[in-house]
């Protein structure tokens, strides 16, 4: 049935595959990082969790060598059109190298883990695995690989959410997790095979060539994107599509809560972003359909559900993780803002916020579990009077959650300044939903004042006064992430800059 | 210099972060010595403005300098947004004649107000971080001059307020400072929007660029024609004069946006009702004249009815309420808010005499109110209750303190010789010579009757007459023969001491200076009232078009 390729031909792939390994280096690096981890588990002996930690923690910052000599390369596409390396790549790449180094070092601190767990071998190869998985998510360009890379975050995401064993709802979370991450991905690949039938194409920018060129069924254009998008809001964390965020993230260990939370949110992002705007951007191409919906009005309601929804349901919480998985699936709404305006202004302003929310969600976390440390418990009322007892601790979530509110002089306040200037600068086309991302972020002062309010305004039941010191690092990360919080909300054209360089998408048709 | 008087007390906080918490008494002191050093500035500041700049709007050829006044003018941050152009924000400092008068009053009110926090024992290093914090908000809300800038100096209040009244409140204090905290926010969102909009349609006129200024924003020149807040966007142009008004208004507070403010000041401890009556909540009549009215003047010309009206509302009603009041704070609170209705009607009014009235009477609520707050503490300390029929016959045995109260409370329903008389008649004037507002101000005499009422009844309850039989202390016979009075468990000195007397003789001096010769204040303040006024004139906007 198959031609044999000809010799010529094959030195040609194998010519074009060595090419390829060029811009391939931070992941390879990080694969042999993951085997190392794994192989170091199995060759040490003894108390070697600290070996295990400096390594994963050295690893990944190595991993700084091999990306930043990508700034220098030329944008393209390679590995026969699977994988790209553009600014959008990059920046991503930075992204989850950098939450990957928080997570092992929030997890350094996490007691939980010395009474949960005997070795942390596999838990740093997996959170390496998944760093890989995402960085793959923000740099596929093909269908195919979209959905291996989504796999790999997803494999170690179940794993590392179920990792103490023994915990009932640790267990619990990682089930439901794997159910709905498994529904959900299902939904998806019949969408990719919706577009495949359609394009005979799996490639993000050739599918946008054949759309373009020979048109295609609306119907089946509608029922393919909003398959797809099932997938990626699952990856978000998205309304509706969120039914598993808030038991994940109170089950899961913390250090996991706060990556998925931020690492594993932002690589559904840039996939989102990536499959819309180079794939299939003809959502601003009015064109007549049957059903008279596009994928465009879809990421507008679902935007608007996700921030009405999250912020209300999370004012009924008593479990500061719960409160938070909730406040998170807000943000994605706040984020699809930013996609939602589709041009390099409202990229800029998503990027923006990723980082943002970046800093104020890892630092809240981070809290959270020095909190834990010291009181074993997760919730709202445990934390009365904690202000007295752990003054730093209290200002540094205050700061945090003002951030996650939007207020100055915080990044976060920026992020939505941002956001918002997006929006307005379409004109009143996008007002209304501006309007609904203002009032909720209203709301959701109150329940993230619900925590500060705990800790000053209330006495603690205890009447034992005893003041709960914390180590001296941990002292030193949560004041550097908070110094940076305050710092980019007063100075932030740097980080504005980085986010405008990094809204370059290989093969975007619109500008 | 703005700078410095601006910063200040952030740095005093700096200085007392690094004050082990036990030094409670250095803690005070470097607060203390901060506001004074800021009177001081604010003295040099006084002196060395020339009261006949008007600023308001640009100078002719479009820069600010030769118009306002100590300008401090750097880029800030500027962000290469592509095919958007340049996203310039400034850190922009000056003052005219609207803001001068405030900047003096935020420096007096917040040294009386490090004063009146001296007992204050519980957590003290925590108290005064968040109060200079706050301090230092205030001062920049009223010198900042770029929008955004403003904004963040606007919302790093809340913070340090919401935790100030919560902290160190009253019983009830979780649900005052939460209901303060999500009020104000609501009213801000929306200016956060509207500055957005502002952005993107006003051009610099020097630099060509967006900007923030307020200045550029206050000539409608500048304004691009089909930008989304430009003038043929009449609808949206409404919107943002009604979205930003309200939450100007929040804090003011009009009705009916003003229930936060009786919640506050009965839980918030003294010193922060002080700080919240004296300064706070002029930045809700600062924003209107500097930012509401100017930016958008044939929709201000539009609504002058309504705002009269709730002008009207804001003291009869306030009146009202303040005469229903058991409590005395809660009576002073709503009093405060019967006397910011003044300062509405004189913005209705759109003369320069209204004007003039009601930036005046935000001078002198600044003081009268912070006087009244204080006298309200001075007896609460004592007697641990604001019961107004727990009291009776105070003036024999506390001479000293039922004089002063006597003071503020004429001050207070504006009797001549006092400095709010000058400012109610002025604000009188203006809204008689206007025809829009002339029946309101007709209505709004009553609110003078009622306040006559309701101060005069709790001064003849509270300090005249005899002790009544269930008052919060007990009638003594000393050694000497004569009747003394003793609080239950109260060691101090029974009438001021010399701390409260240093808190109050100063605000009485200058209630009774500013009421027999004004001029001081409203020699500063007369070039920039008429240059508003002809910006908002309807004559100015028929020639831009």
């Amino acid at each position: 049935m198959f031609e044999l390729p000809s010799g010529a031909e094959i030195q040609a792939i194998i010519a074009s595959l060595n090419a390829s390994v060029g811009y391939f280096l931070p992941e390879i690096y990080l694969s042999v990082l993951f085997m190392l981890l794994i192989v170091i588990d199995l060759m040490a002996k003894g108390r070697k969790n600290n070996l295990l930690s400096i390594t994963a923690l050295a690893g990944l910052a190595g991993s700084f060598l091999f990306i930043v000599p990508q700034h220098s390369m030329q944008a393209g596409e390679f590995f026969f059109g699977m994988y790209v390396l553009d600014e959008f790549a990059l920046f991503f790449k930075y992204f989850f190298v950098v939450s990957g180094m928080l997570t092992v070092i929030i997890t350094m601190a996490d007691e939980q883990f010395d009474s949960e767990v005997r070795s942390m071998g596999e838990y740093y190869a997996l959170v390496v695995a998944m760093v890989i998985g995402m960085i793959m998510m923000a740099s596929s360009s093909d269908l195919l690989m979209i959905f291996l890379s989504m796999e790999l975050v997803s494999f170690s995401a179940y794993i590392l959410t179920g990792y103490f064993k023994r915990n009932l709802q640790s267990s619990e979370a990682a089930l439901k997790y794997l159910v709905y991450g498994a529904v959900s991905s299902g939904l998806m690949v019949y969408g990719f095979s919706l577009i495949y039938g359609m394009t005979a194409q799996t490639n993000l920018i050739r599918i946008s060539a054949e759309l373009a060129a020979h048109g295609y069924d609306p119907l089946v254009m509608i029922l393919a994107t909003l398959l797809i998008i099932a997938g990626f809001g699952y990856k978000i964390g998205a309304v509706p599509f969120h039914f598993w965020s808030p038991d994940v993230y109170e089950g899961a260990p913390t250090p996991i809560t706060a990556l998925l939370s931020v690492a594993s949110k932002a690589a559904g992002f840039a996939l989102l972003v990536r499959f819309y705007f180079v794939s299939v951007p003809h959502g601003l191409q009015p064109y007549e359909d049957i059903v008279g919906i596009d994928w465009h009005s879809l990421l507008i309601v679902i935007a608007a559900a996700s921030m009405i929804y999250g912020n209300v349901v999370a004012l009924w919480q008593k479990n500061v993780k719960r409160l938070l998985a909730y406040s998170s699936i807000a943000h994605a709404g706040y984020i699809l803002l930013g996609i939602i305006v589709m041009d390099k202004l409202g990229t800029q302003a998503t990027l923006f916020y990723l980082l943002a929310y970046f800093l104020m969600n890892f630092g809240a976390f981070y809290v959270v579990i020095l909190i834990a440390n010291k009181t074993g418990s997760e919730n709202l009322d445990d934390y009365r009077g904690l202000g007295k007892t752990m003054p730093l601790a209290g200002a540094a979530l205050t700061v945090f959650l003002i951030s996650l509110v939007g207020l100055p002089p915080t990044a976060g306040f920026i992020g939505k300044l941002m956001i918002f200037a997006a929006m307005l600068n379409k004109g009143s086309l996008y007002i209304v939903l501006a309007l609904i991302g203002i009032l909720t972020s209203v709301i959701s002062l109150y329940y993230y004042m619900l925590i500060p309010l705990n800790m000053f305004l209330r006495e603690s039941p205890q009447s034992g006064e005893k003041s709960m010191e914390l180590t001296m690092p941990a002292k030193l990360i949560m004041v550097v992430l908070m110094a940076v919080t305050i710092y980019f909300g007063l100075y932030f054209a740097p980080l504005s800059d980085f986010a405008k360089y990094s809204s370059a998408l290989y093969g975007m048709t619109m500008h | 210099m703005l700078s410095l008087i601006v910063f200040l007390p952030i740095i005093a906080g700096l200085i007392i972060l690094a004050v082990p918490s036990s030094q409670k008494q250095v803690i005070r002191v470097v607060s203390l010595v901060a506001a004074l050093v800021q009177i001081v500035l604010a003295i040099v500041i006084w002196q060395g403005y020339d009261p006949s700049l008007a600023g308001i709007v640009a100078a002719p050829g479009g820069s600010p300098a030769g118009s306002f006044q100590f300008i401090e003018r750097v880029p800030w941050i500027s962000i290469d947004l592509g095919s958007f152009g340049k996203l310039n924000i400034e850190y922009f400092l000056g003052v005219d004649g609207i803001s001068i008068s405030m900047v003096i009053l935020t420096a007096l009110i917040s040294a009386i107000g490090v004063l009146s926090s001296w007992p204050i024992q519980k957590q003290v290093k925590g108290y005064f971080i968040l109060y200079n914090l706050l301090a230092s908000a205030m001062m920049g809300c009223f010198v900042a001059l770029d929008f955004f800038l403003f904004y963040v100096f606007w919302e790093i209040m809340l913070l340090p307020m919401y935790f100030l009244i919560g902290m160190w409140g009253g019983p009830n204090r979780e649900y005052a400072a939460i209901k303060f905290f999500l009020y104000t926010l609501f009213g801000s969102v929306f200016m956060l929007l509207v500055m957005i909009g502002l952005y993107f349609s006003v051009i610099d006129p020097v630099t060509h660029n967006h900007t923030f200024s307020l200045v550029a924003m206050a000539s409608q020149e500048n304004y691009i024609k089909n930008a989304i807040l430009g003038p043929d966007n009449v609808f949206w142009r409404y919107v943002a004069f009604i979205v930003l008004f309200v939450g100007f208004a929040i804090k003011v507070p009009m009705f009916p946006f003003h229930t936060w403010l009786p919640d506050a000041h009965v839980e918030a401890p003294t010193p922060i009702s002080v700080i919240l009556a004296g300064v706070l909540l002029k930045l809700g009549t600062y924003g209107m004249m500097r930012i509401n009215f100017p930016l958008f003047p044939e929709v201000f010309q539009a609504s002058l009815f309504v705002i009269g009206v709730f002008g009207a509302i804001n003291i009869i009603y306030g009146a009202f309420c303040a005469l229903a009041q058991q409590d005395l704070k809660k009576m002073v609170a709503y009093s405060s808010i019967s006397h910011m209705g003044y300062v509405l009607l004189g913005l209705a009014a759109a003369n320069s005499e209204g004007m003039l009235g009601a930036l005046y009477q935000m001078f002198n609520h600044g003081t009268i109110t912070a006087m009244l707050f204080l006298l309200v503490g001075v007896i609460y300390d004592r007697a641990h209750t604001r019961q107004i029929d727990k009291f009776g016959g105070l003036a024999s045995y506390m001479p000293v303190y039922v004089g002063i109260v006597t003071v503020a409370w004429f001050a207070s329903l504006g009797l001549p010789g006092l400095s709010g008389f000058i400012s109610e008649a002025f604000v009188f004037v203006g809204a008689f010579s206007s025809v829009t507002t002339r029946n309101i101000a007709i209505v709004s005499v009553l609110g003078i009757v009622f306040g006559a009422a309701y101060l005069l009844w709790s001064l003849q309850r509270m300090f005249l007459g005899t002790r009544k039989p269930d008052a919060a202390y007990d009638l003594e016979v000393g050694s000497d023969g004569h009747e003394h009075i003793h609080f239950h468990d109260w060691k101090g000195k029974l009438d001021l001491d010399g701390r409260e007397l240093a808190m109050l003789v100063p605000l009485t001096v200058i209630i009774i200076i500013l009421g027999i010769y004004p001029m001081p204040v409203i020699g500063l303040l007369t070039t920039s009232i008429n240059k508003l006024v002809t910006v908002l004139s309807p004559v100015v906007l028929t020639s831009m078009n």
